[in-house]
């Protein structure tokens, strides 16, 4: 253990001296991993490029879900999209910057920089507005894959090679550096929910009333866009650009058929979201597909097993609803006189 | 918690979201205890006076107060428990109404976890609103009466001292009403300012103390049984409506 954390201090890079400490996890896991495919003997876990895949895909089960729920409740499931495409646009600004100026930074690095300025204006926007709109957002994704496209397309000769791993998303590229850097969003991510969760969920349910409640709407809804902004970033590398926003909107989707509380629908968006996770990055090894597409196949094949378990929740529960509203015509009158203490 | 003092103090308030004002010249004093309620046509400026109160809106001129302090600056948001209409509040999301009445306790315990006083609370401003008994069902099985029960209850959870509705029984059915106001009287009996914008007029003859009657700028002032009797119900309304005064 020293010894490892001794050679990754000794990297050159300045972000890999930061980064050591998450290294030395990501080492940790790695070894967790090769055990468990010694006890399993799962052929996909004796890569360690699968090792880091299938803890970014876990960590995204997490994530994904846990803004998507704040997101799909307030019917803003589309600003996730426009935040990918824009996002793609900082990763063509850091290949662009690598390729012309020889700038060796990561393009996620860049991408996080551009899609959280790309989420604060549209938030600024929405504020000035008084409202998001579609129109707004239709345009901030088009300006981010136009932008994009077009500086890929000024250094096609090195650049257009690697950008399908951006478009698409990939398990073999997960990088260790990549993958750290996903574990420093993931913890930024979580903690900030974990913190602010009383307050966005007032601002998600009632945004006046959590105004009213003196809670500073404008600051948590900047809050909201740039998780979601960060959440998408490290979400591309194996979710790829044009699926990345499906994991902030199917699990949630397929939680609120099935759940009775704000908790509980949390909850369940992330078990089907590391459901999809898991189950996707198996059938995608196996069966030598991109993981992307396939978790989002497998998400969207739970969201309609829970709309079928919804209904048929429903359905049994219709006899049980009509004898409660029978209670509630007979105690119509004492609700009339409500008790004080 | 009591100050002394006007819960909200309107001076010469205009405001307009372009540079034709909504609202004009209005002054007026809601004091502790007080059961008003703010009536106007279709946009007469009613609900815009109602956010100028509570300081969601800053006025072009003139000053607003709120338990003393300009509205829009005022940082005390768990005094102010706000209902609003039930239809802005229908969404499709999972939430029991337990969650939804606990949102009045966010303000006292910010990022923090809710104490076993809080629950406590939170309980209790569910039994005073007759929602107990509904605390683990989702907000989207209520009728909506129930659902403005329980954010009132919210609003008691909160601990607030006035409670500002913002025509809160359109889509409610007829039954649901009267037991709605009900509980507004009983709470007012137990101290809770009450300011009520309200379309529909009948309601407020027959249960707010006070109606404030806008069109764009202040008609009427007073109490409800002068309001009644008044030229500004029928200039405000027109004649159609006047019979709510015969029977009210």
């Amino acid at each position: 253990m020293t010894k490892s954390l001794a050679f990754i201090v000794a990297q050159s890079s300045p972000l890999d001296a930061v980064l050591a400490p998450v290294y030395w996890l990501l080492a940790q896991w790695s070894e967790f991993m090769f055990d468990v495919a010694r006890w399993t003997g799962l052929g996909l876990l004796q890569y360690q490029y699968m090792h880091r895949a299938v803890l970014v895909g876990l960590c995204i089960g997490v994530m994904a879900p846990l803004i998507g729920t704040f997101l799909v409740h307030r019917q803003l499931a589309l600003i996730g999209d426009a935040l990918a495409h824009t996002a793609f646009a900082g990763v063509a600004v850091g290949l662009f910057l690598n390729a012309v100026l020889d700038f060796g930074v990561s393009p996620y690095l860049t991408a996080i920089i551009v899609a959280m300025i790309a989420a604060l204006s549209i938030e600024l926007i929405s504020e000035v507005t008084d409202a998001y709109n579609d129109v707004s957002m239709a345009i901030v994704l088009s300006t981010g894959f136009a932008l994009g496209t077009t500086l890929i397309s000024l250094n096609a000769g090195g650049l257009s090679v690697g950008i399908d791993q951006y478009l698409f998303g990939n398990l073999a590229t997960v990088s260790r550096e990549n993958a750290a850097i996903l574990l420093v969003l993931f913890a930024v991510i979580v903690g900030t929910i974990a913190l602010t969760r009383n307050q966005l969920l007032y601002v998600t349910f009632d945004e006046t009333a959590a105004e009213v409640a003196g809670i500073p709407v404008n600051w948590y809804n900047r809050t909201m866009v740039v998780l979601t902004a960060l959440v998408v970033v490290g979400a591309m590398q194996i979710m790829g650009v044009i699926l990345v926003a499906a994991m902030l909107v199917v699990p949630v989707a397929g939680a609120a058929q099935v759940s009775r509380s704000f908790t509980g629908s949390l909850l369940s968006s992330v078990v089907l979201a590391e459901l999809a996770v898991v189950v996707g990055i198996g059938l995608s090894y196996y069966g030598e597909a991109t993981a992307g597409g396939v978790i989002v196949l497998v998400a969207v094949a739970i969201y309609v097993a829970c709309i079928v378990l919804g209904r048929l929740r429903t359905a049994l529960g219709e006899e049980s609803a009509a004898e409660t509203a029978r209670i509630d015509a007979s105690g119509a009158d004492s609700k009339a006189e409500p008790t004080t203490d | 918690m009591t100050t002394e003092g006007p819960v909200a103090e309107l001076d010469d308030v205009t405001f307009g979201y372009t540079t034709t004002p909504v609202v004009e010249d209005i002054s007026l004093r809601i004091e502790q205890g007080e059961y008003a309620a703010i009536v106007g046509p279709n946009g007469s400026g009613k609900s815009t006076l109602m956010r100028l109160i509570l300081g969601l809106l800053e006025p072009d001129s003139g000053s607003a107060r709120l338990f003393g302090e300009p509205a829009h600056r005022f940082d005390e948001g768990s005094r102010v428990g706000y209902v609003a209409q039930q239809a802005s509040a229908s969404k499709e999301m999972p939430i029991t109404v337990r969650e939804v009445v606990k949102m009045g306790r966010f303000p006292h315990v910010g990022y923090g976890l809710l104490s076993a006083s809080d629950w406590e609370v939170v309980d209790r401003a569910l039994d005073v609103v007759g929602m107990s008994a509904f605390a683990d069902r989702p907000v989207t099985q209520l009728s909506g009466g129930q659902r403005q029960r329980a954010f009132i209850a919210r609003a008691l959870a909160g601990e607030a001292d006035l409670l500002v509705l913002d025509e809160p029984t359109v889509g409610v059915d007829a039954e649901s009403v009267d037991a709605f106001y009900a509980l507004l009287e009983t709470l007012n009996d137990d101290g809770i300012t009450v300011l009520l914008v309200e379309h529909d007029l009948r309601a407020v003859t027959d249960h707010a103390e006070r109606v404030v009657c806008l069109n764009r700028r202040l008609r009427f002032d007073g109490p409800t049984e002068e309001f009644v009797d008044s030229d500004a119900l029928a200039e405000t309304f027109g004649t159609a409506v006047s019979a709510v005064g015969e029977s009210g």
